[in-house]
């Protein structure tokens, strides 16, 4: 038994941090953030040179062959930094699709040029009507001839407006909510028919809406087999939860430090708020929260590692997790900060607003209880 | 990064759950599945039992009868305990005033009391909070005074478990009222239960038992020979014994298994009734409380992996007891609700083993229920109350 890091996975470590303490201060954060395309092109330039863009990749495609702990290592510190850069859409959601179902020729012009940081890539998993059901498709893809036409719309999709090869999900058959006869498609951006409205999000990325009316598609664009896009899709949602879960440990962790910090030096009544009980004792809940979800963040990443039939569940019981306790680190992080807390200029409020968005992306607590609840025994 | 258990961890487990399935006596594990109460008999029995397996002490060092268990297998060992659903070990000798003599004790002390605590021949109970001192535990006033070859021993001690059934109690007591922090006139002393001056009321709890008792010391004369390590350091010792208590306290294997128990009888209907586990609402406090004990479980792994690994636990272990108890009543609430109108007959007569099924009443452990959650209203209060944890990580872990 053993929950210390590997050699290489301390290195991995340590460089993120390194690059987060020299380059990447909260000043910096927000000036990219700010930015027209919402990150820095030169900051992901450096993740691909530094190799981090192919952490989660087998080594035949080119890739460090990281595995969920490896993501996990990388995520909690993007987390801390606050970094706003494509890597979920990217190497997590795309990444997570093409490995799974892409072949040799696709791996070769999308894959490999996502991890050089030379394509933007995203996969369009939202519906308006499908809620946290990424089963629920109810954009249609219709054979004509040697293309595929693609005809629907997709909401929040995260790197939406930058993003040059877009992923899409469409029915190729079935009921709108069946898993078999989902197709996942590669489509360049700049196709025909495909209208993009980009919009900034409340944690200060960016998504877009897309509609698509007789998008016209290639055949060769088909990622793996013809209605059987479901395993790819959700496998690589499965990814980006303990991703995003583990991004929330970074930020629930970095916010209480900067909570307890705040509250020693805060001085109200002649004393630091630091010694008033009732504020310790939100500080120890705060605490509490973090390592609890740290544990169960560990638990998660070794039963998806070893794929056992544990795995599911934990994903489940992580994301549940998170919702509460980041929602519960994220208000009472503000609260105690009183009026810094609600401040823009200030990074509590901004991580706040990132654990509010990772509660909902991927499902939120009460959606994940849900399908804890009703999975038979335990 | 890894949670497997070696080929060894995995035979040791197999040889525990081979000795509760078949050596352990039965009758104690059917008693307990019919949460019908220990008599002192049987208490002193299954100790005694376990002591001949040679598995009485998990935390003592080999040399004064320990079993010398890694952190790993002293888990696996509390797993299959609670797994059998057999009773948890009476804590005072072995798991609390024990691990005091064998550090702090004289030689003599050790060789007089550790060889009949490990073989449960002497019961211990704790005499440490006073009606003035309960979180407070160092406003305590329970007065030794030295006189010639003995103390003189004046004052009381609550909150006394089982104290009615015990040969023998240690005692936080004031040597010394001069002092310029309360804590330094502090000692620990073992007082004999069965001598003149000694009086012992019981104290009935809201579930109807008398668990807990008053004591009261009239002139008790307590030979310096009882005091242990040094007089007036009692307050020291005292700490260190009330962390024994604490890690103890999480119970996560019990958890574990009455969270799995519960399931199961979710999933069974009661005279065609409509199965608990159809009941969303209920379903999902359940699967709650089951991602509170996946979260507890690894936080205790963790802190069993920096032991293993010769590390001191990390400040992660501090959040045990908080969270250990939490679920406990978590638990306890849902078997309550469970049981629907059936929590609510208070029938104990019925809680004997020859009791006549047909005067039952309500299924299994139902009535059993409310009792249960109410008497566990403890565990939240004691060893420290939840609130004083708090106080405790805040100065110790996080630095307020």
């Amino acid at each position: 038994m053993d929950f210390e890091l590997n050699e290489i996975q301390t290195m991995l470590a340590d460089s993120i941090e390194k690059f987060i303490v020299n380059d990447y201060d909260f000043e910096t954060r927000q000036k990219y953030a700010g930015n027209d395309l919402g990150y820095s092109k030169d900051v992901w330039q450096t993740f691909a040179e530094l190799g981090w863009t192919a952490v989660p990749f087998s080594e035949d495609d080119g890739g460090f062959d990281g595995g969920p702990v490896e993501m996990m290592v990388v995520m909690e510190r993007l987390g801390r930094g606050l970094v706003v850069e494509p890597y979920l859409a990217n190497v997590v959601l795309a990444g997570g699709v093409l490995k799974r179902a892409a072949g040799e020729k696709q791996k070769a012009d999308w894959l490999q040029a996502m991890m050089a940081g030379e394509l933007q890539t995203t996969v369009a998993f939202v519906e308006r009507q499908a809620r946290y059901e990424v089963n629920n498709v109810a954009t249609t893809a219709t054979k004509d001839g040697d293309s595929w036409v693609i005809n629907g719309a997709k909401g929040y999709v995260l790197n939406g407006d930058n993003a040059e090869l877009l992923i899409i999900p469409a029915r190729t058959s079935g009921e709108q909510n069946d898993r078999d006869g989902i197709t996942l498609f590669g489509v360049a951006a700049n196709s025909d028919g495909v209208a993009i409205r980009g919009y900034e999000t409340v944690d200060g990325n960016r998504a877009a809406e897309i509609s698509l009316k007789n998008v016209s598609v290639s055949a060769d664009h088909v990622i793996g087999e013809v209605g059987e896009g479901y395993a790819a899709l959700s496998g690589a949602i499965s990814d980006a939860t303990l991703a995003v879960c583990a991004e929330a440990v970074g930020i629930m962790t970095a916010m209480t430090e900067k909570t307890i910090e705040y509250a020693k030096s805060r001085v109200q009544f002649g004393v630091p708020i630091s010694s008033f009980q009732a504020l310790q004792h939100r500080m120890v809940e705060m605490y509490t929260a973090c390592e609890q979800s740290r544990s169960l963040m560990m638990w998660a990443a070794m039963a998806i590692a070893d794929d056992n039939e544990d795995s599911a569940r934990a994903i489940h019981s992580l994301k549940y997790q998170i919702g509460v306790a980041g929602t519960r680190v994220g208000e009472e992080a503000v609260q105690i900060h009183g009026g810094m807390g609600v401040v823009w200029d200030l990074d509590v409020p901004h991580y706040f607003k990132r654990l509010t968005a990772i509660n909902i992306l991927f499902g939120n607590a009460d959606w994940h209880l849900d399908q804890l609840a009703t999975a038979s025994g335990s | 990064m890894n949670v497997t258990f070696t080929a060894e961890d995995l035979e040791f487990r197999a040889e525990v759950r081979k000795y509760f399935e078949t050596e352990f006596p039965q009758d104690i594990l059917d008693m307990q599945n019919k949460s019908i109460p220990l008599s002192r008999e049987d208490v002193v029995r299954w100790h005694k039992h376990i002591y001949e397996k040679g598995w009485a002490a998990a935390n003592w060092p080999t040399e004064y009868g320990g079993t010398g268990w890694t952190p790993v297998q002293k888990y696996i060992f509390a797993d299959e305990q609670a797994r059998a659903n057999a009773p948890v070990f009476l804590t005072f000798g072995v798991g609390m005033v024990g691990p005091v003599i064998y550090t702090y004790g004289s030689e003599e002390q050790k060789q007089r009391f550790l060889p009949d605590i490990l073989e449960f021949n002497t019961w211990w109970c704790q005499g440490y909070s006073e009606s003035g001192a309960g979180s407070d535990l160092a406003s305590l006033k329970t007065r030794a005074e030295l006189n010639g070859d003995h103390y003189v021993v004046n004052g009381s001690k609550t909150w006394n478990t089982l104290g009615h059934f015990a040969d023998w109690i240690f005692c936080l007591v004031r040597t010394n009222t001069d002092v310029a922090r309360r804590q330094e006139g502090i000692s620990f002393v073992l007082i004999d239960m069965k001598q003149p001056g000694v009086t012992i009321k019981p104290i009935v709890l809201l579930d109807g038992e008398p668990e807990v008792n008053e004591i009261f010391f009239d002139n008790v004369k307590v030979p310096l020979e009882n005091l242990v390590g040094e007089e007036g350091k009692g307050w020291t010792y005292g700490k260190v014994l009330l962390q024994h208590e604490r890690t103890g306290s999480a119970q996560v294997a019990r958890s574990k298994y009455s969270l799995q128990r519960l399931r199961k009888l979710a999933n069974e209907s009661i005279d065609g009734g409509t199965r608990l586990a159809d009941d969303r609402i209920f379903m999902r406090k359940v699967a709650a409380a089951e991602v509170e004990l996946k979260a507890l479980e690894y936080t205790e792994l963790r802190t069993l992996a920096s032991i293993s690994s010769g590390k001191a636990p990390g400040p992660e272990s501090s959040i045990l007891k908080i969270a250990g108890t939490d679920l406990i009543q978590r638990i306890d609430s849902l078997y309550l609700e469970a049981s629907g109108y059936y929590a609510l007959p208070y029938v104990r007569e019925q809680y004997v083993l020859d009791f006549p099924a047909e005067d039952y009443v309500g299924e299994g452990t139902e009535t059993i229920s409310a009792l249960t959650y109410f008497n566990h209203r403890k565990h939240t209060i004691f060893a420290g109350s939840n609130e004083i944890q708090k106080n405790i990580i805040a100065k110790h872990v996080l630095g307020l």
